[in-house]
């Protein structure tokens, strides 16, 4: 397939009052990374809320891989393979890696009604291995999530994202109030997404970042896109006017 | 932490001690240990109800009040000459419909379910009396299997039914929560609602269940009361609800939901029956039982926080 992975037309929504989409179309394409940027409040969240089946849109239309969707919830969306990461949001701390790993897509050694008794040697040895891949080193699948750095919780909501065989991964914010080496190791894995075949939306308020490991910036503000250039035909600068 | 009860389990071997050796021995008798052994199951039902329910991040005050709403419905139509095999449904339905409610209204309106089972609290003790007609309905004698619920069995006598009934219920609690995809479901939705939902869990019906499970486990407990006393009295289970709590605590159940274990819940109403019984064995006066409570619930709490402290700093040292 050529076309668009992800095709967005005349999107709106409002929130009582507040109109936070204005009539976005935009086309993401397939193995593409692309920076979303924006000022607070310029709907950036909403757009990826939407995408990501946790928010509806009020009207406009989606299409993935060339077929019109409705997103119902996150899980419609994981399903067609789109995963999200957000700053704070994937995360369990209070629980182990491996039980992190699988919320909500436990594998099961026997159900009814969907219900039914994990395997938990299968989500400690596949943790382990998804861990392994995006070459991050951890000790054991049994740590609770809440005993690691900020940046370790990112990779392991990347490797999750990638265990799931994800097509489009979408990273709100993935690096607010992370220290600079942290930064990197997530800027790392952004850059590692090309490699896989996996198509990345990026949204950063750290215009380096974006320029690091983007192939394309879209900027929005007040609810619409402003700009949108592949990274080498454009500025820091110019950016920054339109915004 | 991993073994959050390991404060609690520590607790109730130094205090069976203490109790055994200023009892002069009476206290791990058989008679002693018959008579807590009776009482145990039926406050420990509905401490594991509680714990689940704080693991996933809600609270339940109407427990007591379920306690004795569920059998008062039995009775009531017991009396009304009701087969115990529909009766007895019955008075699980009305428990199960209380948790549904408390569940419904909290999840629908977000709003705290400390409010919610407040308000439960009231309603259901009220229905109680109001249906009681103000005096205990008369049952008859063979009219419950007591054989299947609070007979005696075992070596010397030393359980009742009910002990195996509670150890076979909790033991599914504990086997659905940390086994289970429902069980996960719990912990996150306790532990980061937030981080349940973006994963697609159906966080509010998880709550809404566990709100049932909760409310039915109080219920039956109040019924195998009822079954080894004779009559559903209106009063009973008063205060009910904080003791689960204070179990809970006790057993390593962090208020702020996700932490926690059904063994710690266990443990913690044990230990609090064993204070209870081991104080009126020691000649103390019963006024002290509160207080002791009190002030093991706290240390309890102190104990864990600072036990997890201690964990956490071994395994930053270990990592290096
Ligand atoms: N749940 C909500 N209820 C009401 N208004 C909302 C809600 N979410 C967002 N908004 C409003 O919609 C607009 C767009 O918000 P959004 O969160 O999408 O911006 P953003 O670009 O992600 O900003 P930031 O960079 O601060 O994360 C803002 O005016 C915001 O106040
Ligand atoms: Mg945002």
């Amino acid at each position: 397939m050529t076309g668009p992975i992800i095709k967005v037309r005349n999107l709106h929504k409002w929130y009582s009052g507040v109109h936070a989409l204005k009539g976005i179309s935009l086309d993401i394409h397939p193995n593409e990374a692309l920076g979303l940027v924006g000022d607070n409040g310029a709907g950036k969240s909403t757009l990826i809320n939407i995408l990501s089946g946790t928010q509806r849109p009020d009207e406009g239309e989606i299409t993935y891989e060339g077929r019109q969707v409705h997103f119902r919830g996150p899980r419609d969306a994981m399903e067609a393979g789109i995963e999200t990461i957000y700053q704070y949001n994937s995360m369990v701390p209070t629980m182990s890696i491996a039980r992190n790993m699988f919320i909500g897509r436990e594998p099961l050694k026997a159900s009814v009604f969907g219900l039914g008794i994990m395997d938990q040697a299968r989500m400690r040895a596949d943790s382990v291995q998804a861990i392994a891949d995006v070459d991050l080193h951890l000790r054991s699948p049994d740590a609770l999530v809440g005993e690691l750095s900020g940046g370790q919780r990112q990779g392991v909501a990347i490797a999750r994202a990638m265990h799931f065989k994800s097509k489009v991964m979408i990273l709100d914010e993935p690096t607010n109030h992370l220290a600079v080496k942290e930064t990197q190791k997530v800027i790392g894995f952004v850059k590692s997404l090309k490699d896989l075949g996996i198509t990345g939306v990026f949204v950063s308020h750290n215009m380096h970042h974006v320029f690091e490991c983007c192939d394309r910036i879209v900027a929005m503000a007040r609810g619409e896109i402003v700009l949108d250039r592949r990274v080498k035909d454009t500025s820091l600068e110019e950016i920054l006017t339109v915004l | 932490m991993e073994k959050p009860e390991l404060a609690a389990v520590v607790f109730l071997i130094v205090l069976t001690m203490v109790f055994q050796a200023r009892s002069n021995g009476v206290f791990l008798n058989l008679q002693n240990l018959q008579g807590m052994l009776g009482l145990l199951p039926e406050v420990a039902l509905v401490a594991v109800g509680v714990t689940l329910l704080m693991i996933c991040g809600e609270f339940d005050l109407s427990v007591g009040s379920v306690f004795a709403l569920t059998p008062m419905v039995m009775g009531v139509l017991l009396a009304d000459g009701w087969s115990f095999a529909l009766a007895f449904p019955a008075g699980l339905v009305a428990a199960l419909l209380a948790g549904l409610v408390n569940g419904a209204l909290t999840v629908r309106f977000s709003i705290p379910s400390f409010i919610t089972t407040l308000g439960m609290l009231f309603v259901a003790r009220s229905l109680t009396v109001v249906i009681s007609g103000g005096f205990p309905p008369i049952i008859a004698a063979d009219a419950m299997p007591r054989w299947l619920f609070t007979a005696f069995v075992g070596p010397g006598d030393l359980f009742r039914m009910s002990f195996i009934w509670f150890l076979l219920i909790a033991a599914l609690i504990g086997l659905m929560l940390s086994r289970t995809n429902f069980g996960n479901w719990v912990r996150a939705t306790g532990g980061f609602l937030p981080a349940a939902q973006s994963m697609g869990i159906p966080t509010g019906r998880v709550k809404i269940a566990c709100f049932m499970i909760c409310s039915l486990l109080a219920g039956f407990a109040g019924t195998l009361q009822v079954m080894r006393l004779g009559a559903p009295l209106p009063s009973i289970g008063e205060g009910l609800e904080l003791q689960a709590v204070a179990a809970a605590v006790i057993g390593g159940t962090a208020l702020t939901g996700g932490v926690g274990t059904i063994l710690g819940g266990i443990v913690g109403a044990i230990l609090i029956r064993v204070i209870d019984n081991g104080l009126v064995l020691s000649r103390v006066d019963a006024n002290w039982f509160k207080m002791a409570l009190g002030a093991l619930t706290v240390f309890a709490v102190i104990m864990n926080a600072w036990l997890r402290a201690k964990a956490k700093g071994m395994k930053v040292e270990t990592q290096k």
